[in-house]
């Protein structure tokens, strides 16, 4: 039972770092910057859950407000840090994006206070037997929430026009402007959408652990920057994939290889040695 | 000395220290254009590797030399790992570096695991001469740093860094090179580690983080990479800001990271390219055919 215990548990973290991930993937595709300040959005998604459940006592309301707020916190941070930059060598984005990551959690840490908030009824804490194994209902409620909601992206990515003007322009921008779309519009939309999914994570990680705290995004952070170079950066299907294998080697990793290594440090050796034998990723194409 | 009291002393120490690993990462980023966010990690293990020495018994000379050695040594395991990655791939491939470093010396015991290494034997030359001593491996480091940009492998690392593939069509062996900036750059780390670790006299991997990195890679990218002034006056003055005005040490990080964006965003070439800019407007006719030349 242990095995299957391990892969639900390594399913279900997987399932959080897809919902990151896929947002950072969508802004590599595009724009070629890592956006290490996608994990500061997620963790205000996270306060945002809080506050307005604990204010309005409706935890569907702040879910969907945080979304929405933070994904257009998201296409701010677009337009007034990434935009002005976009012609500067890649490492000028990379740097940028870090500092304000670190100045988004500290200014976390000053406003809501350095030790967390937590909900004052958490809901969904009930366990729920599922084939002889018990879940809490948050972990069932994230795994199909990532599901529903990578689904949902997946639909409009495949079927709508927004879906093939996105692909368009990842392909070849300029191209796709001389087909008449709008490429800036698309850019916008882009990091509505990924900032949408992190913040929806962040309510969701926020839930499971009944706390927000300003460090939250720092582990994410990494590990999605893992988990998208893993997946051949800018590849969606690689990046999910990668997504909930991490999330399961890291599982079984903890327990078979926890005493001389922590989990980072698992997940790290894992991209270190894909990187030696596949230096384009997992997914990726050959450059 | 100097009527300096045991507080100036200390932080001149640190000082020198600074300038040292900043230095040490301006080589493999600056000079060479290998992005790492890892850095902390070399610099730890010369630290780890010199506090275990020395506490054995063996002499600190021997200790720092032996730090540099083993830095070296990991420097250039992730610099062959990083050969077939680059940039972006490459800036993630040493931050994982760097957290496996910090999950070996966390988790094993024999180097202290999570609470560190205690009581890393005084050398026995005093507050003053040590402090001396860091200064003067400082000032060697930029001696070097300034000869190397002149020299001739100074130039190879700016063809690697203007734009790899150019320089291979050239015939440049870009791999060797880059693992040559990679073991330079670590070995001083080492130094700039062993040196740490005898001046705080307690190290723990709390002390060679991520943020340890980014604070290294901001002297440097605040300074204006590749620039050895502008890394040494980034170095001085963000090691200093901390211990001048405690309200800062609070909110360091804040104004790390937030000078970090401020100077990518309009300003990417750092103090460096500031001044620049501000010395040609008081010499216009200078600056005028300076452009040509460029």
């Amino acid at each position: 039972m242990l095995f299957v215990d391990l892969l639900s548990q390594g399913l279900i973290q997987g399932s959080i770092y897809a919902l990151i991930a896929v947002g950072l993937t969508l802004v590599y595709g595009l724009l070629r910057i890592l956006h290490v300040a996608h994990a500061g959005l997620f963790t205000l998604g996270g306060y945002f859950g809080v506050l307005i459940t604990n204010q309005m006592g409706s935890f569907t309301l702040a879910l969907a407000v945080s979304m929405v707020s933070v994904g257009l916190i998201g296409m701010a941070i677009y337009r007034l840090c990434y935009q002005p930059i976009l012609n500067k060598p890649p490492f000028v984005a990379l740097i940028a994006s870090i500092g304000l990551f670190i100045a988004m959690e500290e200014i976390f840490r000053i406003v809501f206070g350095p030790f967390g908030l937590s909900f004052d009824n958490p809901p969904l804490q009930e366990n729920i037997a599922v084939l002889a194994m018990n879940f809490k209902a948050a972990e069932i409620l994230m795994f199909f929430g990532a599901i529903f909601l990578l689904g949902g992206l997946a639909i409009i990515a495949g079927k709508s026009r927004f879906g093939t003007a996105w692909k368009a322009t990842v392909t070849d921008p300029e191209m796709a402007e001389s087909f008449g779309i709008d490429t800036i519009k698309v850019r916008y939309v882009n990091f509505f959408i990924g900032s949408a999914l992190a913040a929806a994570a962040g309510v969701m990680v926020a839930l499971l652990n009944n706390l927000v705290e300003p460090t939250m995004g720092s582990v994410p952070s990494y590990k999605a920057l893992a988990i998208i170079v893993l997946g051949g950066l800018g590849d969606v299907r690689g990046t999910l994939i990668a997504a909930l294998a991490l999330g399961v080697i890291e599982a079984f990793g903890t327990i078979y290889l926890g005493e001389y290594l922590d989990r980072d440090a698992i997940a790290f050796a894992f991209l270190i040695l894909v990187l030696m034998v596949r230096p384009q990723g997992l997914f990726g194409k050959a450059a | 000395m100097f009527g300096l009291g045991a507080y100036e002393i200390t932080l001149l120490t640190t000082v020198g220290i600074a300038v040292t690993v900043a230095l040490s990462l301006n080589l493999i980023t600056g000079f060479c254009g290998q992005i790492s966010l890892g850095h902390a990690a070399f610099y730890g293990i010369g630290a780890y590797c010199a506090a275990l020495m020395t506490k054995a018994g063996y002499p600190f000379a021997f200790a720092v030399v032996s730090g540099a050695v083993l830095s070296t040594v990991f420097g250039l395991i992730v610099g062959l790992a990083s050969l077939r990655v680059r940039d972006d791939f490459l800036a993630i491939t040493t931050m994982g570096a760097g957290f496996l470093f910090l999950g070996v010396v966390g988790q094993w015991d024999f180097v202290g695991g999570e609470m560190g290494i205690a009581g890393i034997p005084d050398i026995g030359l005093g507050k003053t001469a040590f402090m001396a001593l860091t200064l003067l491996i400082a000032g060697l480091t930029i001696i070097y740093s300034l000869y190397l940009k002149r020299s001739w492998l100074g130039f190879v690392f700016d063809a690697v860094a203007a734009d790899e593939d150019t320089a291979r069509v050239l015939g440049l062996n870009v791999s060797r090179y880059k693992l040559v900036a990679f073991a330079m750059g670590t070995a001083l780390a080492g130094v700039a580690g062993a040196f740490y670790a005898h001046h705080i006299r307690f190290i723990d991997p709390d002390s060679f983080g991520f943020i340890e990195s980014i604070s290294i890679l901001s002297m440097v990218v605040i300074g204006g990479i590749g620039s050895v002034w502008g890394v040494v006056f980034a170095a001085i003055v963000l090691s200093l800001l901390p211990q001048w005005f405690q309200f800062i040490d609070d909110y360091k990080l804040l104004v790390y990271g937030g000078l970090l964006f401020v100077v990518m965003r309009f300003s990417p070439g750092g103090i460096a390219e500031i001044a620049q800019k501000l010395w040609s407007r008081f010499r216009p006719e200078k600056s005028s055919k300076m452009e040509g030349v460029q």
